[in-house]
């Protein structure tokens, strides 16, 4: 087995630990003040290849593959987790319409989102959930050569910085009753509703998305009809839970860095805090953490570059880490003391950021519900 | 322009500084085990030479003399759009001071023939003398111009260039060929893009020794260097307080005397 990085992705990792050490930090403040996405930030990250990393060439993309991208956004993530975020669902929009779409579709959305003119959303949860897909509400009815589609989707990532959406909706009852839309913004009665105001991940976009009577063409129809539950599966258990892990996972190192910086800066009884146990064994505990992640991150992705079939690993991945990251977020603000709960300290937006991660791409829930089933895929009764 | 070449240097990763150490005999840094990163200053010779290129066309050749663990370092400034590399390693060039070193590049630019322009950083972070550029120009018999905080390059021909120096500024017309040493407000280097690092994975990273070279050994590495370091010896900064006893009142005053005497206020 090799678990070295190529020369590529490390220098890849170079490249976006650079520019979010130098572009990204200086947002912050202002993201986690105003609660928005610095829109500004999306052409610097095009001309790296961050928004695109994951499209093909051929549609303006780079074509990197899931491991560089899991490596990108953690490294968004160690800076600002909430870049991370608006781009891993932003990588979402792409796989799905790469995954799914026709070539004229492909031809027509993909550029603009590799290019960064504008952000990527598949929309799914609506006010009752994300994790009962098909139970929801929005439902479309053809009409003619349109669509027409009516209902609402909330926590939706993106949604105000967004010039078109991958809807699910139903067109008609059960499972393969939904059918997924590419729906524009200036569609006729689609609208964006109330920016939610979330207490992590600040600076990404989460809002509402409002269809009264929403005229969407006929052509819109992103794979086939009834075929919506395949491409809501497919999109978040292998791009959405990925990106919501290597979120996480830039969020474990973080914690990671923050936390040993400042347990040897800071003295007690004499001596840095490290030389206290009950402090070096948290540490020991992150830095165990940190490779844990990393290591299941890593595999789901180069899995899923190897066309290999990488559902269950992606959910160990995405809920593993993104519930290590409020463990070890935790912990890197404890191991602050009551510096850990001033704002002029990282760990405690690392905390904030943190408890977003869980519920998003797929609650952990939902992740083991995965995961059990294939534990106990071996003592199925036929 | 046809061709500008940048000089450029791998040097110890400021964040691993605290794990560095010299070798008692040689006086000389012991490298192994430390990363490397591309010597900071020589991105913007870099960037200022990409400059050139995005407005004129122009092939960026880096040179560099280190190590051959260092590729990773010229492939990372490949990644910036540098059009191929050529890493000098030898033996023979260990050791090099600061004049050896410029004979060592001066023979490798000689080698890749004619250029309109070299390109250095003003100085690196592990040597900081400043002298490599100035000795490569001399041996080039090229103008050489240092502390270029700003390069317009409107007219390929005739370049506007603002040299930073104690005083305030000096403003020069200058013709290639020439060689140009850079400071950090010259420019912003440009990042690294993931276009750039698959295209970069292409390019060429030549090796020459000195058998390529056929530099005089006499005249370079340890043994061949004029400057010889007698002894080096780390300066400890220590702090040192001075307290003061007595009532509020005089304790005032003595505080207030001391900060007069310091020229503070």
């Amino acid at each position: 087995m090799d678990f070295l990085l190529s020369e590529r992705e490390e220098l890849l990792r170079k490249a976006v630990r650079e520019f979010a050490e130098s572009e990204i930090s200086a947002k912050i403040e202002a993201m986690e003040k105003t609660g928005e996405f610095p829109i500004e930030l999306m052409e610097p990250m095009a001309k790296i290849g961050i928004t695109g990393i994951i499209a093909p060439p051929e549609y303006g993309g780079v074509g990197l593959g899931f491991l560089a991208r899991t490596i990108a956004l953690e490294e968004l993530s160690r800076v600002c987790a909430a870049i991370s975020m608006g781009m891993q669902v932003h990588h979402m929009a792409i796989a799905a319409l790469n995954d799914f779409g026709t070539d004229e579709q492909k031809q027509r959305y993909i550029p603009p989102l590799a290019k960064g003119e504008t952000m990527g959303v598949v929309a799914v949860t609506e006010p009752s959930g994300g994790s009962d897909v098909v139970g929801m509400q929005a439902a479309a009815e053809a009409k003619g050569d349109k669509w027409i589609l009516n209902g609402r989707k909330c926590f939706i990532t993106n949604s105000h910085t967004s010039d078109f959406w991958v809807v699910i909706a139903k067109t008609s009852e059960g499972a393969k009753g939904l059918s997924a839309f590419i729906v524009e913004k200036d569609s006729p009665g689609a609208k964006t509703g109330r920016v939610e105001h979330k207490v992590g991940l600040r600076g990404s976009n989460t809002g509402e998305l409002v269809f009264d009577n929403c005229e969407i063409p006929k052509g819109n129809i992103l794979g086939q009809e009834g075929g919506g539950l395949a491409v809501a599966l497919k999109t978040v258990s292998e791009s959405g839970r990925p990106g919501m892990a290597a979120t996480a996972l830039g969020i474990v190192g973080a914690c990671l860095e923050e936390a040993a910086k400042f347990a040897s800066e800071r003295i007690l009884y004499g001596k840095p805090i490290t030389s206290l146990q009950a402090i070096s064994f948290y540490l020991a505990d992150i830095y165990t953490e940190l490779d844990i992640c990393r290591l299941l991150c890593y595999r789901a992705s180069w899995m899923k570059d190897q066309n290999m079939r990488c559902d269950t690993e992606m959910a160990m991945a995405k809920s593993y880490t993104c519930d290590a990251a409020v463990r070890c977020a935790s912990k890197a603000v404890e191991i602050h003391g009551s510096y850990g709960i001033l704002q002029e300290y990282k760990v405690q937006r690392l905390l904030r950021d943190a408890v977003v991660t869980v519920p998003a791409g797929g609650t952990g829930q939902i992740g083991k519900v995965v995961l059990a089933r294939a534990a106990l895929a071996p003592y199925k009764k036929r | 322009m046809k061709r500008i070449i940048v000089c450029m240097k791998p040097v110890p990763d400021p964040k691993a500084w605290d794990r560095l150490k010299m070798d008692p005999v040689s006086k000389t840094l012991i490298r192994e085990g430390i990363p490397s990163v591309v010597n900071p200053l020589d991105k913007h010779a870099v960037e200022a030479a990409l400059e050139v290129k995005d407005l004129f066309g122009a092939e960026v050749i880096l040179l560099s003399m280190a190590p051959l663990d260092t590729r990773p370092v010229l492939r990372e400034v490949l990644a910036m759009g540098a059009d191929r590399a050529i890493l000098l390693s030898d033996k023979a060039f260990a050791g090099s001071d600061t004049l050896a070193t410029a004979r060592i590049l001066a023979q490798g630019i000689r080698n890749i023939g004619e250029f309109d322009m070299i390109m250095c950083g003003n100085f690196t972070l592990d040597g900081s003398t400043a002298q490599v550029p100035s000795q490569v120009a001399e041996l080039l018999d090229i103008p050489n111009v240092m502390h270029v905080c700003d390069m317009d390059i409107s007219n390929k021909d005739r370049l506007l260039l603002t040299q930073k120096i104690e005083q305030g500024f000096v403003m020069l017309e200058a013709e290639p060929p020439l060689l140009l040493s850079f400071t950090k407000e010259a420019n912003k280097p440009r990042y690294i893009s993931f276009i750039e690092i698959l295209a970069a994975e292409k390019r060429d990273i030549q090796i020459w020794d000195n058998a390529m070279l056929n530099v005089d050994e006499t005249l370079i590495g340890l043994e061949g260097s004029p400057t010889q370091m007698a002894d080096l010896l780390v300066q400890k900064k220590k702090r040192t307080g001075i307290q003061i006893t007595g009532n509020p009142e005089d304790i005032a005053r003595e505080l207030a005397d001391k900060i007069h005497q310091l020229g503070i206020i």
